[in-house]
């Protein structure tokens, strides 16, 4: 037997083995689904193009920044709620649940997957707008951009928790519920507006949005060659709301999962 | 839920001692649930409110298993043993009484409980995109079993239970029904569990899996002495796999003892206790 350390961070392994061992099963279907969010991307990139009499390729590119990372968010989003959502369709949630293993290290677990597989996917879709649209990236600091979006994930990732939770309210219904999530995020943030368009009692609430921070810093990384020093702002904001966010994602999830040993929701028959 | 408990009536000394060294002690355990009223659903005043009703699984049971005992549990379906399973899987929280395993509380102590347990359910759950191996791993790693020992034990286990070799690649859903039990069962059993419970681990299974299935239940405890409770609408598996049974029916024991201690109470064969104790007849209940 191992440590309990060694054992906690295998069974962590044990959630990115399982689903990159399911994604590997369905992978015509995620083919399928990167061709959807490439296209998706392209078409708001699209509409930069016919404004660009007011921005040029600048107001290609901000969009595009944009759509990249609603589909990260909403990539990682359905991942996190797909994987408990996935256990309750197969059963396997209560075999899961009863194993020794703490729930953090099984979001962790998940939100590692989540978090790299959707990294993966952005990546791909980046590369086909940038042949797409023959952005030039010269000026662009890539790697400042990324790490902003690692780190920046760390506040995501409390919100997939809420995400998470809410498959093991509802089986049928609850992934599909982490729509909501998302909207409101894509509402509140800079997405595909700047935030001084919002009414003026959204706004405050859009500027401590994570999606909006993250926004802010890998545009300025993007555009403007920025490195991680000159956007320190948005970073350490970023991580104080994952230091906020995370542990209100897990006492969510928490909270599902005794209402739902309460109420005998796990189980899907017998 | 610590007022139920203290309210509970004290055990006295003996029965203390033969908690001590107990494998599982149930203390009036009660759980019910709410779901829907189907009677008040079909009117259409209902159509929003959803009128709920309650069922009450588990009425106040109390058991103690002794260490390396076999303790079969039968009842008709819905009779309450798959959430009295639940209850010590620490799948389900109590609404009263308590449960212990080896000494440990299935709600207060949960992650010590789940060290020593594991499951087979009567449903085989699994990732059925997946191959057995590919589930085994995953299972292993949640217990912290080295790969390499889990790759042994699996092979063991799948070879015992004339499991086919060919077939530890294949999807899970390309798999006959007693073949997904066969992995089902060496998932539990390749973790050591001190303590087993199987839940109609043999229903639906032909002859030849089941004798298979029985027969390595036996070795098990056997050699790993194990501790195992049995949920079965089998009588003649129950009286020949379990040391002490229980007749649960509307989520109360109504009967235990030895299979022959209960015959020679009741007469005749385990159906005809069961009739005697529930005034059913076990095969009506049975077509339910």
């Amino acid at each position: 037997m191992m440590t309990p350390l060694l054992h906690q961070l295998d069974a962590g392994y044990a959630f990115v083995e399982r689903n990159w061992g399911l994604v590997k099963r369905y992978i015509g279907w995620d083919f399928v689904w990167l061709v959807y969010g490439a296209v998706s991307t392209l078409t708001i990139g699209l509409i930069g193009v016919s404004a660009a009499g007011v921005g040029g390729q600048s107001a290609v590119l901000y969009l595009l920044i944009g759509a990249l990372l609603w589909t990260f968010l909403s990539v990682m989003f359905q991942f996190m709620s797909e994987s408990v959502q996935w256990e309750r369709w197969e059963g396997t949630i209560e075999y899961t649940f009863m194993a020794p293993v703490s729930r953090v290290t099984y979001l962790a677990g998940h939100g590692v997957f989540a978090v790299s597989y959707s990294l993966l996917r952005t990546v791909l879709i980046l590369g086909i707008t940038v042949l797409w649209f023959h952005l030039d990236l010269s000026h662009a600091n890539l790697l400042a951009a990324l790490l902003v979006l690692l780190l920046a994930s760390l506040s995501f990732l409390g919100l997939g928790l809420l995400g998470a939770t809410l498959p093991l309210l509802s089986t049928e219904r609850g992934a599909q519920a982490t729509h909501i999530v998302n909207g409101v995020l894509l509402l509140c943030s800079s997405v595909y507006y700047p935030i001084t368009v919002l009414p003026h009692w959204l706004q405050p609430l859009a500027a401590v949005n994570p999606a909006t921070l993250t926004l802010d810093a890998i545009r300025a990384c993007m555009m403007q060659g920025a490195g991680l020093g000159d956007v320190w702002p948005q970073v350490w904001r970023l991580l104080l709301t994952a230091v906020v966010l995370i542990p209100v994602g897990m006492l969510a999830f928490a909270w599902g999962e005794r209402r739902a040993m309460r109420t005998g929701k796990l189980k899907r028959n017998g | 839920m610590l007022a139920i408990t203290e309210a509970l009536p004290k055990p006295d000394g003996q029965t203390r001692a033969a908690e001590a060294t107990a494998a599982v002690v149930v203390r009036h355990a009660v759980k019910s649930f709410q779901e829907n009223d189907p009677e008040a659903q079909r009117s259409w005043r209902h159509w929003l409110s959803r009128p709920r009703r309650t069922l009450h699984a588990v009425r106040g049971i109390d058991m103690t298993i002794r260490r390396g005992e076999i303790f079969g549990i039968l009842g008709p379906n819905g009779s309450g043993k798959s959430t009295l399973i639940r209850l010590i899987a620490t799948l389900l929280i109590p609404d009263g009484g308590e449960v212990k395993v080896f000494g440990h509380d299935v709600v207060t102590e949960t992650m010590a409980v789940r060290r020593l347990i594991n499951r087979v359910s009567v449903e085989a759950a699994f990732f059925k995109k997946l191959s057995p191996m590919e589930n085994l791993r995953y299972a292993a790693r949640l217990y912290g079993l080295p790969m390499a020992e889990a790759t042994a034990r699996c092979t063991l286990i799948m070879q015992r239970l004339g499991f086919p070799r060919s077939k530890l690649g294949a999807s899970l859903e390309d798999l006959s029904r007693g073949q997904q039990q066969k992995v089902a069962i060496a998932r539990a059993l390749m973790t050591s569990p001190v303590l087993i419970l199987l839940d109609e681990p043999t229903t639906g299974l032909d002859p030849k899996s089941k004798r298979d299935v029985q027969e390595f239940i036996l070795e098990v405890r056997q050699e790993h002495d194990a501790t195992v409770i049995l949920t079965s609408h089998d009588m003649a598996e129950s009286e020949r796999l379990c040391d002490r049974v229980a007749f649960i029916d509307n989520g109360r024991f109504v009967a235990e003892g030895t299979p022959a201690e209960l015959r020679e109470r009741f007469g005749g064969n385990l159906e005809e206790v069961f009739l005697t104790v529930t005034g059913k007849n076990w095969e009506e209940v049975e077509s339910e």
